[in-house]
């Protein structure tokens, strides 16, 4: 059923059921890889995208209740200023190991700084507590967010 | 065929001179790195490194990236010698091919050891064609030039040739014996030992496809497999109707499968135009498995019979040193202690998939592999195709971890696109991830320790029970008999008992070391309370004189010096001894795996059974050389939090011959909010350079348990800890 959906600022027409997880609307009808598949149940937020703006686990939204709301990729947070913030400082400190992990960490925390723009190290455990690393790069994860809102590390990372 | 994620072959591998973009390839041959000696010949281009007219240099990695970083770290020793400014430098994902690349598998912390001669020398091969390429031109002795980085000059300063010039000329010149040039004095290094950022971050942070999820290929269509839940269980009873009837979904077949628990399995497979609808398809089936051999088994039948088999004399002796018995008796103490780990899963952040392409006999494959060579093997065998008719292309990883050294993915997803007659994405669920593993096995260990008046260890045994059969260990199973202490203590003997098993089982991170770090520096500890000496103090003792234990270049030999220093070194970046507040405490490990000696201090708070790790600090001896900083602090902060993260929650539990547990809700793994900061520090010492992939996890969880005892007066013997705390 062609349904028109919006991402980065293009409006696409999608053929796909309106239970589809946007999640696979993304990856495999649009071709937008870069959000990851890691649970498929709200568990791990690999697949983190923002729905007006709002972090939101994209691989239990279905297409329907998306519906003409805005949806930004990994593939287009560069175009916010915090997203591009974030990106920067990601490069900055090298957070990746594996990487797979690292977009769903990037729309959490540009989320985070866009409602708090100098977090607590509460605040940021808070926000980044549902996304997963198997790798464990929580430490430079840490590092980047404070270093992206301008503020130093605290003892909580050893400095 | 082309993927429309970048597929490397095309790009760096032209067979001749010149290149795309009207650049120029430099390539030359290196006997020393090609494995079967006779190959050489029939195979002279041994493209690691392409020069461009413009002086862009595009650097090869040979072997998969994991999340190891060793895409960025092999390509800099050769940039190193080559002596080009590391800004210019590309670097692509090589093909497969053993008979170009030699090894190219990813295991056992094992790239860096191998690597690091012969990529040196690859840089510094070229590096001395491209100054014979201007000795040439300029008609002067060699010996006069030397190089900057990207240029050859004249050391009198009056003359300079940029690489890009130069390259074409020195491609034609005929490759130079490694042996008689001169690699670079450390002293004047400029891209080795310099922290480098990992080249692929700036994709990654984007978002660009590069890992084996990624790769799409035109006509593709995604499968789902589901497996049994009973290894190696085959389909009963099935009706495929229901599954056909979900739109979009183009075939839904049977898969036979065999016995072994390696290849290809027993299950229905069902191939769609995208995976979510693949995926409804596959809800929609109601199947009935058959019974198998092993549907009983269960973790609780494995604990109640290592209970068994620990009343009873050991199977096999692997190491006696001295009189055990004799010394236990003559003991002013003995300690007893029963110490225990689950099955563990890999849990790779991306779940296991394969992309292949069968047509007319043969297959092309993009796979997120660490082992693509068996891979080849194992597809070429069960899909009865020669070898060479299979060609491999290496994707990023979603973590490694040891998971993808196993190639059932790779074999499922030839079945399938053989099958269906299509390019096909398998892509498994996160649930098939975890309940389809090759997972770390558990093991049950029963030790005993004999302390003299002094509080000295005079006896150590351990009987072991695992798995296998007869004298073979079930894969990962196994131990040596040389376990430390052995080598520090008069009387030591190495007991094994097995009993078979029907899971598969295979590498995970520090394979076996993982476990045996827990269970041998968690009971040291014990032995060092009852002895009643400080942890660290006590491991000195042990440690003993600066000596070699082992046969020198054995896998297990083992210099306490070295490890000494790491102990001490960790001990005074956590400022060991130091008076603690009312439940906290400290606790110390050091072990030493895949040549890499490594201690580990963890700092914990317990209050009312409520646990925090505070913060960690790792002391790392890999010898003379860490190649990039940036990847070696990643790789130890990362390997000390798996560790406590698998320490704190991770298990497998077998029921009913199946995995019990499906996702991350019921496998715990480490989150932010719980990860400590690790503080880490490297102890330079005179021996090659080794790997950092795996050795700084084996201590970790020893010394978190260890932590929790200073805390708590609570020793913790069993894996994970869980709600032992509450
Ligand atoms: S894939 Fe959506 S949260 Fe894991
Ligand atoms: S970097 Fe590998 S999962 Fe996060």
């Amino acid at each position: 059923m062609p349904t028109s959906l919006k991402v980065n600022g293009q409006v696409h027409t999608v053929d796909a059921e309106p239970d589809t997880p946007l999640l696979w609307v993304l990856r495999d009808v649009l071709g937008l890889v870069g959000t990851k598949y890691g649970c498929g149940v709200a568990q791990c937020g690999a697949c983190t995208v923002h729905i007006d703006g709002v972090a939101m686990r994209s691989c239990v939204t279905s297409l329907a209740r998306v519906g003409a709301k805005a949806v930004t990729t990994i593939e287009g947070i560069g175009a916010n200023p915090v997203g591009a913030k974030v990106q920067e400082a990601w490069k900055a400190i090298d957070v990746p190991q594996c990487g797979y992990c690292q977009a769903g960490q990037i729309m959490s925390a540009t989320a985070l700084l866009a409602a708090a723009p100098k977090p607590t190290d509460d605040e940021i455990d808070a926000a980044m507590n549902g996304n997963l690393c198997r790798c464990a790069t929580y430490i430079r994860i840490r590092k980047a967010i404070k270093a992206a809102s301008g503020q130093t590390p605290s003892d909580k990372m050893g400095a | 065929m082309d993927a429309i994620l970048e597929n490397p072959s095309r790009r760096l591998f032209l067979k001749t001179g010149a290149a795309a973009g009207g650049g120029l390839l430099l390539s030359f041959s290196l006997p020393g790195l090609v494995r079967a000696e006779g190959e050489v010949a029939a195979n002279p281009f041994n493209a690691f490194v392409r020069i461009e007219r413009n002086g862009v240099v595009t650097i090869a990695a040979k072997r998969p990236e994991i999340g190891q970083g060793i895409k960025t770290s092999m390509p800099m020793l050769i940039a190193e010698e080559l002596d080009v400014d590391w800004k210019t430098v590309r670097i692509e994902q090589s093909p497969i091919d053993a008979k170009v690349f030699g090894e190219q598998s990813a295991g056992g912390s094992t790239s860096t050891p191998d690597d690091w001669e012969p990529m040196r020398q690859v840089g510094a091969v070229g590096r001395a064609l491209l100054i014979q390429a201007a000795a040439q031109r300029w008609n002067v002795p060699a010996v006069g030039l030397t190089t900057e980085p990207g240029f050859v000059v004249d050391k009198a300063g009056k003359r300079r040739a940029s690489y890009g010039e130069l390259a074409q000329a020195a491609a034609g010149l005929p490759a130079r014996d490694p042996k008689t040039l001169t690699l670079k004095d450390p002293k004047t290094y400029r891209i080795i030992g310099k922290a480098q950022p990992q080249s692929d971050t700036p994709a990654i942070v984007t978002g660009q496809p590069l890992y084996g999820i990624d790769v799409r290929v035109p006509g593709m269509l995604y499968a789902t497999f589901l497996k049994a839940p009973v290894f190696a269980a085959k389909v009963a009873k099935i009706d495929l109707a229901p599954a056909k009837a979900v739109k979009g979904v183009r075939h839904v077949f049977v898969v036979d499968g065999g016995s072994e628990l390696e290849g290809l399995l027993g299950g229905v497979v069902v191939v769609a135009d995208t995976w979510w609808q693949a995926r409804k398809g596959r809800n929609a089936l109601e199947v009935t498995w058959a019974d198998h051999p092993t549907s009983a088994q269960s973790s609780a039948g494995f604990i109640a019979k290592a209970a068994e088999l620990h009343g009873q004399p050991p199977h096999r002796n692997l190491k006696t040193v001295g009189d055990v018995d004799a010394a236990l008796k003559g003991a002013a103490k003995v300690v007893k202690a029963d110490y225990s780990y689950p099955f563990n899963a890999h849990a790779t952040l991306e779940p296991q998939n394969c992309t292949a392409s069968f047509k007319d006999g043969k297959v092309e494959i993009w796979a997120p592999a660490q082992n693509p060579e068996d891979g080849r093997e194992l597809v070429a065998k069960t899909l009865g195709i020669k070898p060479e008719d299979i060609t491999i292309h290496f994707t990023r990883s979603g973590g490694g971890f040891g998971r993808r050294l196993m190639n059932d993915f790779m074999v499922e997803a030839a079945w399938i696109s053989k099958t269906v007659g299509a390019p096909v994405k398998l892509l498994w669920t996160r649930e098939d991830d975890m309940q389809h593993d090759f997972y770390r096995p558990a093991g049950y260990h029963r030790l005993t320790a004999g302390l003299d008046a002094q509080g000295g260890l005079t006896a150590w045994r351990n009987h072991f029970v695992t798995f296998g059969e007869g004298t073979k260990f079930a894969r990962a199973a196994n131990i040596s008999g040389t376990q430390f202490p052995y080598g520090a203590v008069e009387n030591y003997a190495q007991d094994v008992s097995v009993m078979p098993l029907g899971v598969p089982t295979g590498w995970l991170r520090a394979p076996g070391n993982n476990a045996y770090g827990f269970v041998y520096q968690g009971f040291i500890d014990e032995v060092a309370y009852a002895a009643g000496a400080d942890p660290v103090e006590f491991r000195r003792k042990l440690l003993g004189a600066p000596r070699l234990i082992g046969e020198p270049g054995k896998g297990d030999s083992f210099h306490t010096g070295r490890m000494r220093a790491v102990l001490d070194k960790a001990a005074e970046a956590s400022g060991w001894g130091r008076k603690t507040e009312k439940g906290v405490g400290l606790g110390v490990a050091c072990h030493y795996s895949h040549r890499g000696y490594v201690a580990v201090v963890v700092e914990v708070v317990v209050n009312d059974g409520a646990l925090k790790v505070r913060k960690a600090w790792a002391a790392v001896d890999v010898g003379k050389q860490i190649v990039n900083p940036n990847g070696a602090e990643q790789q130890v902060q990362g390997s000390v939090l798996d560790g406590i993260g698998s320490a704190l929650g991770q298990q497998i539990t077998i029921e009913n011959g199946a995995v019990a547990q499906s996702n991350f809700g019921d496998f715990p793994m480490l989150r932010l909010a719980d990860a400590p900061h690790v503080e880490v520090r490297f102890v330079i010492s005179d021996n090659p350079p080794t790997g950092l992939g795996e050795p700084a996890l084996p201590p970790s969880p020893a010394a978190l348990v260890n932590a929790i005892f200073a805390a708590t007066g609570k020793r913790i013997r069993s894996l994970p800890i869980g709600d032992q705390l509450a």
